[in-house]
């Protein structure tokens, strides 16, 4: 073993109560590691992240005027910042502190006490052997661009904004559809309250409109990100709106004027038409029209043009192009939203085959005032009343199916008490059965809102699940489903069928997640940076969650979580400086080839390649070499392993000190 | 082969000449008659230019010193030659302005005993990848044999019979370092063979298992970046089949990322030395090993 006769190496064996103690004899992996080389010092106690087990690791370190530590305790992400501040506070570098995982690594994983003491030795030896190479780091600072970037304007992408935008700092909203509002625009009333959505989200959205710290990109799409946490530079791609923004007054003339008005309204689930330069909805931000080039006349013909000519201040103009704005950032949020699943896949609901089966959702426009019936609750069909209704809850969540989510979407028994609720209010001739698996109402004054449903309107909730919706030859369909609790099987003749809708995250958030280089679960939802800790937080610095995009979560949550995420953004951006990770990739200029296999596995783009004038022991020559931005670089030691030479090393990862920690576990 | 070889000369010299190159790499006449050596020539002596069927080495790799140096070169390459050429390019290991390549037609090079070589037996074909100008020939190249032959019977080995296979080549190393010196994927300004600091450096003799490593490591090193020249066993001179490390390395790679020829172009991204977002998982590595 390499053993660096200056290093005085002082071990500290932490019992974490009984969680390491109880697996782990921590008084015999002190006593051993005792005797090896470079260990002066080692010791045992119950909580070495308390006061006093810092306090004996700082005395230790004087008393023995110790070089560097090893803290056998918990996982590293755990404590190691802990750790260093203490070894730092005694004077040491913090860099020649050096965790072993006794805990999650051995004794929660192990149930004999000999073979957890073992293994604890030997990951305390292994981080000796590596503390003995460890040579102090000095870590370096870099600016703060004080600006952030909130990619998605639904509810949760305009709260995070306007948190920012209060405590001063400038924000940018890129919201990829045509007005800010999101999915809230299109519900007609919220719970447990039921105060209309957009009562309380229109005033935030003009709100956004009106701050000017913020920056409104809609009908936008981020291309590209480049850069670090402080100092991100990303594309924005502005769609072409058509549309010359600056003079459009928003009048509506272009839109009541357009001849082509066949295409599926999306703002209304497909439940109506719109014509081909259209705005959204009424209370739209902004409120400018956009033309749909698939559908317009002028794009498919070259001729119409009836807006242009209808337009009284020049504002269509058909030769507009997308356009690439490219702005720094210090930080960026991503509030990319969901949407729900689609239900084709369910024959067995005839969602395909009857317009009277519907998702949640467009029942939310068939029941909004702004809606394709104006509010009336109608059957798709024939726009006549229903009598009955079946809602049927779990479509495509908690499944195990290929077509199904294997997560509860959390939100459908709460909104599908809600319609029941106010169907049963508005309309009470109208019969409403609701086929559930469980009902989930953790929430304050949720369960409360649920009961009343039942209670005071009179909702027939049946526990079990929907086998089949067939359509009858009278027009009604019929469900057959069970009845667990009476253990009956039933068959309802019904006028609708709702279905509770999983959701799933928007699908631009794949492409996202690679650009940012976040991480996303096996369900598209994007991955905190721990769960219960940081849930805010992405892996990737200076990169935030906000919203459904990290998983399923009602209004009031993605709200509170958006604040979460605004106040961690506005701690970064109150930074003028922020410390750089010293633990990144360094190259040795004298065993360099420039054979660029470095820059080519880099995932974060933070190699160059420089001529540059070299001594190389007295030959003088000018050699093509690898240089690290080491700001950009993440320290994931790619380079590393690739470089054949060995001339690309990872500072405080070192080749040298990753081979001792293996040699000594290997012993 | 001598009406070639003169063509090939006057061709050269033509290049000289006009001023096109000031050093021409080439095959001098060695002792024997099979001994043909690479070899730098200028104007003066460039009739001493040999090319006949021994003319097997790959003259690329000496680019890598040549083209350094003052003034510009060519170098006559064998179509399987230019694959490696291609491959030092794309690691920017040689300057491509300084050198003029002279693509030469080959039919199938000999040993000493008169045998076709073995990387004659998995020939490339006629095609030079890379070359500012090709020379005309009526020579037809010999046909190729599945280069994967040798790999499958060993893969089809227990572990303790290709043990026993691979303990018993490699105890015959002398650790030359030809096999190194002599690859054209071998490149590096400092090996880590030759650097104290790398941990691994010339420790073939103390013991069995170290001299093992070598050749590992080695292979590991060009891994994805070798041609499959065949270079190594040409001159090792145990006769140590080194090459089957190399095809078992690139037949593994074929089947994770898809088929990959290095140096088949000048621009190719070898699967090991180039991150996509379509990199095998880690978890389909693990699969595959397991089969």
């Amino acid at each position: 073993m390499e053993v660096n006769e200056l290093q005085k190496i002082g071990v500290f064996v932490c019992w974490c109560g009984s969680n390491i103690a109880g697996t782990v004899d921590v008084a015999k992996v002190a006593e051993t590691l005792k005797n090896e080389p470079g260990v002066v010092f080692s010791t045992d106690y119950q909580y070495m992240c308390s006061e006093a087990g810092q306090l004996i690791i700082k005395n230790a370190i004087k008393d023995n005027g110790l070089t560097g530590i090893v803290v056998c305790s918990c996982s590293p992400r755990m404590h190691e910042a802990t750790f260093r501040k203490t070894a730092e506070a005694a004077g040491l570098n913090p860099y020649m502190v050096e965790i072993a995982n006794v805990r999650e690594q051995c004794s929660w994983i192990h149930k004999d006490m000999e073979e957890g003491t073992e293994k604890a030795i030997i990951l305390g030896r292994s981080a000796v052997a590596k503390l003995n190479l460890n040579t102090p780091l000095i870590a370096g600072e870099n600016p703060v661009t004080k600006r952030a970037l909130v990619i998605g304007g639904g509810i949760a992408g305009i709260q995070t904004a306007l948190d920012i935008a209060d405590a001063g700092f400038e924000v940018d909203i890129v919201e990829k559809k045509q007005t800010i509002g999101g999915k809230m625009a299109q519900l007609d009333k919220t719970f447990p309250t039921l105060d209309c959505a957009a009562c309380i989200l229109t005033p935030k959205m003009v709100d956004a409109s009106a701050n000017d710290k913020i920056t409104l990109y809609t009908y936008s799409e981020v291309d590209n990100v480049s850069g670090f946490v402080g100092n991100f530079t990303v594309d924005i791609r502005k769609k072409a709106r058509y549309i010359n923004t600056d003079v459009c007054t928003g009048c509506g003339a272009c839109t009541e004027k357009c001849p082509s008005r066949k295409t599926p309204n999306e703002f209304n689930m497909g439940l109506d038409t719109r014509s081909a330069i259209f705005i959204p909805f009424a209370q739209a931000i902004p409120n400018i029209p956009s033309i749909d080039k698939n559908a317009c006349l002028h794009f498919k013909t070259g001729k119409c043009g009836i807006c242009q000519k209808t337009c009284g201040v020049n504002a269509i103009d058909f030769e507009q192009e997308d356009e690439i704005v490219t702005r720094e950032y210090g930080a960026i949020v991503a509030a990319t939203g969901f949407n729900p699943i689609k239900v084709d896949k369910f024959d067995e609901f005839q969602y395909s085959q009857s317009p009277d089966v519907v998702t949640s959702l467009e029942l939310e426009r068939i029941m909004n005032a702004a809606g394709p019936t104006k509010g009336k609750l109608v059957r798709p069909s024939d726009h006549k009343h229903p009598t009955d209704m079946v809602f049927i809850q779990c479509v495509g969540s908690r499944g195990e199916s290929c077509r199904e989510k294997g997560y509860c979407s959390k939100i459908c028994c709460m909104y599908t008490a809600k319609h029941a609720m106010l169907i049963r209010d508005k309309y009470p001739d109208v019969n409403v059965h609701v086929f559930y698996i469980d009902v989930r109402t953790p929430g304050k004054n949720f369960d409360e809102f649920y009961r009343r449903a039942v209670e005071e309107y009179g909702v027939d909730y049946i526990k079990g699940m929907v086998g089949k919706v067939s359509t009858r030859s009278n027009g009604r369909l019929l469900v057959q489903g069970s009845d667990l609790l009476a253990n009956e099987q039933l068959l309802l003749e019904t006028d609708m069928v709702v279905l509770a809708t999983a959701i799933e995250p928007d699908e631009s958030v794949k492409d996202l997640a690679t650009m940012l280089t976040a991480s996303i679960d096996t369900n598209n939802f994007l991955t905190e940076a721990h769960a219960k800790l940081r849930p805010v937080e992405s892996p990737t610095a200076g990169v935030f969650l906000s919203g459904v995009c990290q998983g399923p979560k009602d209004i009031p949550e993605t709200v509170a979580q958006a604040g979460a995420a605004a106040s961690k953004v506005i701690g970064l951006l109150c930074k003028d400086k922020l410390i750089a990770n010293p633990c990144v990739a360094k190259s040795e200029e004298l065993l360099c080839s420039g054979c660029s296999v470095c820059a080519n596995v880099c995932p974060y783009g933070a190699i160059t390649y420089e001529e540059k004038e070299v001594n190389d022991h007295g030959v003088r020559e000018t050699r093509r070499l690898a240089q690290v931005n080491s700001a950009v670089c993440q320290g994931c030691g790619a380079c590393t392993v690739a470089c054949p030479s060995g001339a690309m090393d990872l500072q405080g990862f070192s080749t040298r000190q990753i081979m001792a920690e293996v040699d000594a576990i290997c012993k | 082969m001598q009406k070639l070889r003169d063509e090939i000369v006057a061709k050269c010299k033509a290049l000289l000449e006009d001023g096109t190159v000031d050093r021409v790499i080439g095959w001098e006449k060695g002792l024997f008659d099979y001994d043909c050596s690479p070899a730098t020539f200028t104007k003066e002596n460039i009739d001493e230019l040999v090319y006949n069927e021994y003319c097997g080495s790959n003259l690329s790799k000496y680019l890598v010193k040549e083209s350094k140096a003052e003034g510009n070169v060519a170098v006559l390459l064998k179509p399987c030659d230019t694959y490696s050429l291609n491959e030092l390019l794309l690691e920017h290991r040689v300057k491509k302005e300084k050198i003029f390549v002279l693509g030469i037609p080959c039919g199938g090079m000999k040993d000493e005993k008169g045998e076709l070589l073995m990387k004659c037996n998995t020939c490339k074909g006629n095609e030079h990848k890379i070359a500012d100008e090709v020379m005309d020939s009526d020579l037809t190249v010999p046909e190729a044999r599945d280069r994967f032959e040798l790999v499958e019977k060993l893969d089809g080995m227990t572990p303790e019979e290709r043990f026993a296979f691979w303990q018993g080549e490699l105890s015959k190393c002398i650790r030359c370092n030809a096999c190194r010196n002599v690859c054209p994927a071998c490149t590096c300004l400092k090996c880590v063979f030759d650097n104290h600091a790398s941990g691994i450096d010339s420790k073939a003799n103390a013991d069995s298992f170290e001299e093992k490593m070598f050749h590992i490591i080695r292979a590991f090193h060009v891994a994805g970046r070798c041609t499959d020249c065949g270079e190594c066993s040409r001159v090792c001179p145990q006769g140590i089949p080194l090459h089957l490390f190399n095809r078992k390395y690139i037949k593994e790679i074929n089947e994770l990322y898809g088929e990959y020829q290095a140096g088949e172009t000048e621009d190719s991204r070898p699967p090991l030395a180039n991150f996509t977002k379509e990199d095998a998982e880690p978890s389909v590595i693990y699969e595959k090993g397991r089969d």
